[in-house]
C-alpha cells in the first residue's frame, strides 16, 4: 500500500511542478514525472513478488505470474509521452526565439 | 465484409501518402486529402446503414476474441457520431483547399489533419478503453501541432498552453484508467461494465470518475476546465476551431463522458447532479463572458463553451428525450459552429482583421459568406425553423418531462443570452454599412472551394430540424439515445467478421 501511496506523491510533485513553475522547461519536466508516476503506478498494479515471466512451458508449473498486460501499456504510454515531450520542446525552442524568454509570466500576448 | 478497419486505414494511408507526393505536386495534397474524408464519410453512412439494419459491424484486431484483444464495434451511437464527424470533416477539407493557401507548407497541414481523423474515428469506434486512451492522444498531439502552424507568437502561446494543460488532462485519466484495471483487472469495456454491475460498485469508482471528469471534462470545454479554448481558437487557421468545436470537444469530451459514466459506470443520481452541475456552470459563464468579446473566433469560441452545457445538460437530466435532444443539439451545434468558424476565416481574410469593431457589411459583400454565417448564428440562438431551435426545444422540454423546472428555466434564460449576443456582435458585422473603409481593403481573394463548403454547411444548419422527421435519421437517434438509456453496447461481442 505504501508504494502506491508514493506513486501518488511522485504524481502530485509533477502536478505542482506543472502549476506553479514559471520556467516552461520546468513546466515540460513536471509533465514528464507525471507521465513516469502513472507508469510506475500501472506497473506496480501487475507486479507479484518474486514473479516470473508469463511465459509457457510444457514442464513448468505455473506459480505467481506477473500481469504483462500493464507493462505492454506502459510501453506504448511511453511512447506517447515521449512524442508529447517532443513536441513540447520544440514548441518551447519556437516560442524563445518569438519571445526571447522561458518565463511564463512574460509568455503574454494572449488575454480574455 | 470488415467494414470498421477502413475508417481508420483511409486517414492514416492519406496520411502517409500527402508527404510523398505532395512535395512534388502541389494539387496532390487536396486530392487526397478531399477524397480520403470523402470515403470516409461513404463509410461512416454505410456503418449507419448497417446499423439500422440490425447488423452492427464489429471486427476484433489480429483475431484475438474479446475481452482479451482489442475489438473494433459500432453500435448505434458510434455511428450517429462517425456520420457527424466525417461530415464536418469532410466540408473540413474541401474548405481548406482554398483557405490553407495563404499558409506555406501545405501538406504538413494536410498530414496532421488526417492524422487527427485517424484518431477520432478510431476512439469513436473501439471498446478497449486503453486503446481508446491511445487514439484520444493520436488526435491530441496532431491537434497540438495545428494550433501551433501559423506559427505567429500568439499561435505558439495558444498552443503551448493548450498541450500542457491537455497533457495534464490525459494524465489524470491514465490514472483513472490504472485505478480502473486495478479494480477490474480487464480493459475491455464490454467486460469491465460487467464486472462492475456485477460487483455493485466500490468507493474507488468515485475517485475515477472524478479523475474521468476532470480529464474529459478539460478536452470538452466544460467550464471549470475552459480556460484553454479562447486562447486556441483565436490563433490559430479557422479551420482547426472549426475542426475542434465541431470534432473534437464533441467525440474527446462528450461522446467519451457519456460512453463511460452511461454504458461503463452505470448512470446514478450523484454523477447527473455533476454533470448537470458542469453543465448550468458552463452554459452560464460561457454566455456571459461571450457579451464582451470584440475578437469574432473569441465570442463563437465562449458561445461554443455555453452550447456544450446544453449537451451536458440533455446528458445529465438522462431521460430518453433528454439524451435524444442532447444528440440532435450535438449534431446542429457541430454543423453551426463548423460554420460559423470556416465563414469567420472567409471574412477575416477579406476584411484583413478579426475585431468585430471593425468588421461591416459581409452580406453586401459576399453573400453566400453572408448568409451563411446568419444561418450558423440563427441556429444556435435557436430562432424557429432552425436545426438548434427543434433540439433546444426538446432539451426544454425534456427539464419540464423531468420534473426540473429550474433548468428548464435556466435553458431558456441562456438561449435568451445567446440570441442578445450575438444579435449585439454579429448585427452590424453582417448589414452595417462603413463605405469609406471597405474600398481600402478590396484585397479578397474568393475561393470556390471555400463557398461551396460553407453552402454545404448552411443547408445542413437550415435542414438540422429534419433529423427528427420519422424515417429520415430519426431511427438512428432514437437507436443511439436506447444505447445510452439501456446501458449496453456492442450489441454482438463475440461475432468476427
Amino acid at each position: 500500500m505504501t508504494v502506491y501511496m508514493l506513486c501518488l506523491v511522485l504524481f502530485s510533485i509533477g502536478l505542482y511542478c506543472v502549476l506553479r513553475k514559471r520556467n516552461i522547461i520546468k513546466i515540460i519536466i513536471g509533465i514528464c514525472i507525471m507521465g513516469y508516476a502513472v507508469n510506475l503506478f500501472f506497473i506496480l498494479i501487475g507486479y507479484v513478488k518474486d514473479g516470473r515471466s508469463p511465459i509457457y512451458a510444457h514442464d513448468q508449473a505455473i506459480t505467481k505470474m506477473v500481469d504483462p498486460l500493464p507493462q505492454v501499456v506502459v510501453l506504448t504510454v511511453i511512447v506517447l509521452g515521449l512524442s508529447i515531450t517532443l513536441l513540447l520542446i520544440s514548441i518551447a525552442i519556437r516560442l524563445y526565439e518569438k519571445y526571447g524568454t522561458f518565463d511564463i509570466t512574460r509568455i503574454n500576448k494572449l488575454k480574455g | 465484409m470488415a467494414i470498421l478497419p477502413y475508417l481508420i486505414a483511409i486517414p492514416l494511408t492519406a496520411a502517409f501518402l500527402t508527404p510523398l507526393f505532395a512535395k512534388r505536386m502541389k494539387a496532390a495534397a487536396d486530392v487526397i486529402a478531399c477524397a480520403a474524408t470523402f470515403f470516409m464519410m461513404a463509410v461512416s453512412l454505410a456503418v449507419a446503414a448497417l446499423v439500422l439494419q440490425g447488423r452492427a459491424p464489429s471486427y476484433n484486431v489480429g483475431n484475438w476474441m474479446p475481452p482479451f484483444g482489442i475489438q473494433l464495434c459500432a453500435d448505434a451511437l458510434s455511428a450517429f457520431m462517425l456520420v457527424t464527424v466525417n461530415l464536418v470533416g469532410f466540408l473540413i477539407a474541401v474548405y481548406s483547399v482554398g483557405y490553407i493557401k495563404s499558409y506555406t507548407d501545405k501538406w504538413k497541414y494536410y498530414t496532421l489533419l488526417m492524422v487527427m481523423m485517424a484518431g477520432v474515428n478510431g476512439l469513436l469506434i473501439t471498446t478497449d478503453l486503453f486503446n481508446l486512451y491511445v487514439f484520444l492522444e493520436i488526435a491530441s498531439i496532431a491537434v497540438y501541432a495545428l494550433v501551433a502552424f501559423g506559427t505567429e507568437p500568439t499561435s505558439l502561446e495558444a498552443s503551448f498552453k493548450y498541450a500542457v494543460m491537455s497533457a495534464v488532462a490525459s494524465s489524470f485519466v491514465l490514472l483513472g484508467i490504472a485505478l480502473l484495471y486495478g479494480a477490474t483487472s480487464t480493459l475491455n469495456m464490454n467486460d469491465m461494465a460487467r464486472v462492475i454491475a456485477a460487483s455493485g460498485g466500490t468507493k474507488l469508482l468515485y475517485f475515477v470518475g472524478m479523475l474521468f471528469i476532470m480529464g474529459f471534462g478539460l478536452k470538452a470545454a466544460a467550464v471549470p476546465f475552459h480556460a484553454w479554448l479562447p486562447d486556441t481558437y483565436s490563433s490559430s487557421p479557422a479551420t482547426i476551431p472549426a475542426a475542434s468545436s465541431g470534432i473534437l470537444i464533441k467525440t474527446l469530451g462528450i461522446y467519451v463522458i457519456a460512453r463511460i459514466f452511461f454504458n461503463i459506470f452505470g448512470m446514478t443520481s450523484a454523477v447527473s447532479s455533476i454533470i448537470i452541475t458542469l453543465a448550468v456552470l458552463s452554459m452560464l459563464v460561457g454566455a456571459l463572458l461571450a457579451f464582451g468579446q470584440t475578437n469574432i473566433r473569441r465570442l463563437f469560441g465562449y458561445s461554443s463553451i455555453s452550447q456544450v452545457g446544453y449537451i451536458f445538460l440533455g446528458l445529465g437530466i438522462g431521460t430518453p428525450l433528454g439524451i435524444v435532444g442532447a444528440l440532435l443539439h450535438l449534431f446542429n451545434h457541430s454543423v453551426a459552429k463548423s460554420a460559423l468558424f470556416l465563414n469567420s476565416g472567409i471574412a477575416e481574410n477579406s476584411e484583413q482583421t478579426n475585431d468585430l469593431k471593425r468588421m461591416s457589411g459581409i452580406i453586401a459583400k459576399n453573400p453566400v459568406n453572408g448568409y451563411s454565417m446568419m444561418a450558423g448564428a440563427l441556429s444556435i440562438c435557436g430562432v424557429p425553423p432552425l436545426g438548434g431551435f427543434w433540439s433546444k426545444l426538446i432539451i426544454i422540454f425534456a427539464c419540464i418531462q423531468a420534473n426540473r423546472p429550474v433548468l428548464a428555466f435556466i435553458a431558456v434564460a441562456v438561449s435568451i443570452l445567446t440570441l442578445a449576443y450575438y444579435f449585439r456582435a454579429l448585427t452590424p458585422v453582417l448589414f452595417g454599412r462603413r463605405p469609406d473603409e471597405t474600398a481600402t481593403r478590396g484585397g479578397a481573394k474568393r475561393s470556390m472551394a471555400m463557398a461551396v463548403a460553407v453552402a454545404i454547411l448552411a443547408v445542413i444548419v437550415i435542414s438540422g430540424g429534419f433529423l427528427l422527421m420519422p424515417n429520415a435519421g430519426n431511427a438512428l437517434l432514437n437507436n443511439a439515445a436506447a444505447v445510452l438509456v439501456k446501458g449496453s453496447f456492442c450489441v454482438n461481442p463475440g461475432v468476427v467478421r
